[in-house]
């Protein structure tokens, strides 16, 4: 793969990831009020948005670090990009596979949440320091259950001994629902379940939307941010979106369909996309968009609580069933 | 890190998301829990009861009416009472059955609206949704019976200024068959959510004895145990008869905590009891007339002759309100009016909640009191430009001084 290829494929993902993510974050808003009984914005309303930020004045208060405050949405947005170069989309290999693993997406993924709470705390306003605490106490929160989750799945590939096991392209390539037992689907559900309950945390949406809270921090560690540097932000979290519901499909629902319907070549590749594109909406709608209407926000104390005992004991366990398993399959 | 975290301070208002009206708390915070508070009202200030002054009375009953937009019937029917005390008049059974049914629909509907606000400060907006959704049906009650959403503009001195006709009977009651129908399912969806209970149980704990010292009046107060109710301890217009019974958190079966959760569960069976009463007042309504006076310019004259003053007390939606007004012969305008809101009993209330609980706690506890400031802000102090504190002591010189003044008739 030549570099002008790789530019070539990486710009497509960006700007088309981009679109996406905009789309999708109009399809939830919509559906959500749907479901609060409201009528909802338009779908497009997210570029209305976007192109409405970007032309507005950008003010950077006098208590802020300029520099940093300045320079954290870009890097949140540059981090949640990235993400997506290292995901498989549908049919296509990562863009990035070969240079980096899933352990570089964990991080990667902590980058926009790490940026938020850097841009809260230079700020200087105390609603930005009160978020910026709070985004960083969940950050430690849910990164233990999902780092159990992605060392559950590489070691299990590992096992099966088909390539380097944490690299993404393997783990989508391998499901492993049909390499294990009994006690491994049910390890596998587990995890699953874990993921899906760390994925709206991850993008701090209600139940777990405490860093912006806006009844109780009037919007927290974004409070201070407006224009350009806002939009980027709102860019980053509806990239974050789209990536941590791929994540979640890659992880556990990597199938196409077109193999098992025969269909092979270009058409195969666009239905494998198009299925891929649905499988990642359904993601985001369950673990996005039915959770945020259904909730009250929760404190940070009770989601530190929850999600380092019993959470993380869910995890375990499914874990460990994955290990007895292989040692009963072998 | 201690050094740090204690010089934090958070401001809450006056402008703030969690804040439907104007008032500025500043919190000192250790980490996220809250360890001080200062509360400063005076942002709505409007001076309502010095407009008062320079009116005829039915002109301050307009004013009265606007005091607050949710309790635009609570005011009026203090006022109104305070009115005819001083006057002596006599108020028709039936007029006074409908102000009876006005306020306990005011009740519904004001409490509804809290219970969305409420699921809002937790971040619970489908809820909100949902309440404000069935909340319209009582609102378009009062605009059937009134001819307004709010500011009814029902009772006047000695009567009320409509009558509910025989063909509204029937969309009362089906108002009533709704909400019964709908009751188990709002109860289920706010006491029974796990997710509204862990942000309201033992959230903003009110003690009965804090309760009893502040003089914490309405639903704050009852939710702590105390039965306290204006329409029990002090019947007026037809609650005597009605046999109304303070709603405390027992009525639900659970001991009274006093926290945010209590507060929920005593607003949602007010609005049980208010069904009821408004069910039996439609029943047990006498015909006859409405008015004492109909004639506006009869009443005036009649008032300009009356001297005296008098007290007139309702339990609003938030608690007890008390209209004091002292009326002289040949004056058109009444020559003291005072109001006390129920927010300005339950102010202080404030403080032993808010103390130990987390920054998270604060929208759903300030909230938890149905603050109206509007209500119940009465001073405002500008002096050269620049904000000060005044004590007592300065205070009640500053308001005899001011008193001098106008009464000798050039303040």
């Amino acid at each position: 793969m030549s570099v002008l290829n790789a530019l070539w494929q990486a710009i497509l993902v960006l700007f088309g990831g981009t679109f996406l993510a905009l789309v999708y974050k109009g399809i939830d808003r919509k559906l959500a009020a749907q479901m609060q009984g409201r009528i909802g914005p338009p779908i497009r309303q997210p570029f209305l948005d976007v192109g409405k930020l970007l032309v507005k004045e950008t003010v950077v208060p006098r208590t802020a670090v300029r520099w940093a405050f300045n320079l954290m949405p870009f890097l949140a947005l540059i981090a949640a990009g990235t993400v997506l170069l290292y995901l498989p989309i549908g049919p296509f290999r990562p863009v990035l596979s070969g240079y980096g693993d899933v352990i570089v997406v964990l991080y990667l993924l902590a980058v926009p949440a790490v940026a938020m709470a850097l841009g809260g705390f230079a700020s200087g306003s105390p609603f930005g320091v009160v978020g910026a605490q709070r985004e960083l106490v969940m950050l430690m929160s849910y990164e233990f259950p999902l780092a159990v989750v992605v060392v559950a799945l590489a070691w299990r590939v590992a096992g099966l001994g088909v390539g380097p096991a944490f690299s993404l392209a393997t783990l989508a390539a391998n499901p492993l629902w049909a390499q294990v037992g009994p006690l491994g689907v049910l390890g596998l559900v587990l995890l699953f379940l874990v993921l899906l309950v760390v994925t709206p945390a991850e993008l701090s949406k209600i139940p777990f939307d405490i860093p912006e809270a806006e009844t109780e921090i009037a919007g927290g560690l974004m409070v201070e941010y407006s224009g350009v540097n806002l939009a980027l932000f709102y860019l980053a979290d509806a990239l974050k979106t789209v990536a941590m519901a791929a994540l979640v499909v890659a992880l556990f629902i990597p199938y196409g369909i077109a193999a098992p319907l025969g269909i092979s070549g270009v058409g195969g590749q666009i239905l494998d996309l198009a299925f891929f594109l649905v499988k990642v909406f359904c993601v985001m709608f369950a673990a996005v968009t039915t959770v945020r209407v259904a909730f009250a926000r929760l404190k940070v104390d009770q989601i530190a609580r929850g999600f380092w005992i019993p959470l993380t004991a869910v995890a375990a366990a499914g874990l460990l069933l994955l290990v007895l398993d292989k040692a009963v399959v072998g | 890190m201690g050094e740090l975290a204690k010089a934090f301070e958070i401001p809450i208002g006056p402008v703030h998301p969690a804040l439907k009206e104007p008032i500025r708390f500043t919190f000192r915070v250790e980490g996220e829990r809250i360890v001080g508070v200062d509360i400063k009202p005076g942002f709505a200030h409007r001076g309502i009861e010095f407009m008062g002054l320079h009116r005829n009375l039915v002109q301050v009953l307009y004013l009265a009416e606007r005091i607050c937009g949710i309790c635009s019937i609570s005011h009026p029917v203090a006022l109104v009472q305070a009115v005819e005390n001083a006057a002596g008049i006599e108020v028709p059974p039936r007029a006074q059955y409908i102000r009876v049914i006005v306020a306990e629909l005011e009740r519904i509907h004001s409490h509804l609206l809290w219970a969305g606000v409420a699921a809002h400060e937790l971040g619970f907006d489908t809820l909100l949704h949902l309440t404000w959704k069935v909340r319209e049906r009582v609102l378009d009650i009062l605009e059937e019976l009134t001819g307004n959403r709010v500011n009814y503009a029902i009772p006047i001195y000695g009567g009320v200024r409509r009558d509910i006709t025989p063909e509204q009977y029937p969309r009362v009651q089906e108002m009533i068959r709704y909400y019964r129908g709908l009751f188990e399912e709002l109860c289920d969806r706010f006491l029974n959510d796990a997710s509204v209970e862990a942000r309201t149980r033992d959230v903003g704990v009110l003690e009965p004895d804090e309760a009893e010292a502040l003089c914490a009046v309405g639903p704050t107060a009852r939710a702590s145990g105390l039965r306290k109710d204006v329409r029990q301890d002090w019947p007026y217009l037809v609650y005597g008869d009605l046999g109304i019974k303070a709603i405390t958190p027992e009525d639900y079966g659970t001991e009274p905590r006093g926290d945010v959760y209590d507060r929920i569960v005593v607003r949602l069976l007010e609005v049980a009891q208010s069904i009821d009463i408004i069910e039996r007042c439609l029943e047990e309504m006498p015909e006859g007339e409405i008015t004492f006076i109909p004639k506006i310019p009869a009443l005036l004259a009649q008032l300009k002759k009356a001297e005296g003053e008098g007290i007139g007390r309702h339990e609003a939606p938030r608690g007890e309100v008390i209209h004091y007004v002292r009326l002289e012969a040949g004056k058109e305008e009444p020559v003291v009016w005072k109001v006390k809101a129920p927010t300005y009993s339950n102010l202080m209330s404030w403080y032993p909640m808010f103390e130990d609980q987390e920054i998270a706690d604060i929208p759903i506890v300030a909230a938890s009191i149905d603050p109206c400031m509007c209500c119940m802000d009465r001073v405002h102090l500008v002096r050269g430009g620049r904000e000060e504190l005044v004590w007592k002591e300065e205070l009640l010189k500053l308001s005899r001084e001011k008193t001098r003044k106008m009464a000798l008739g050039n303040g």
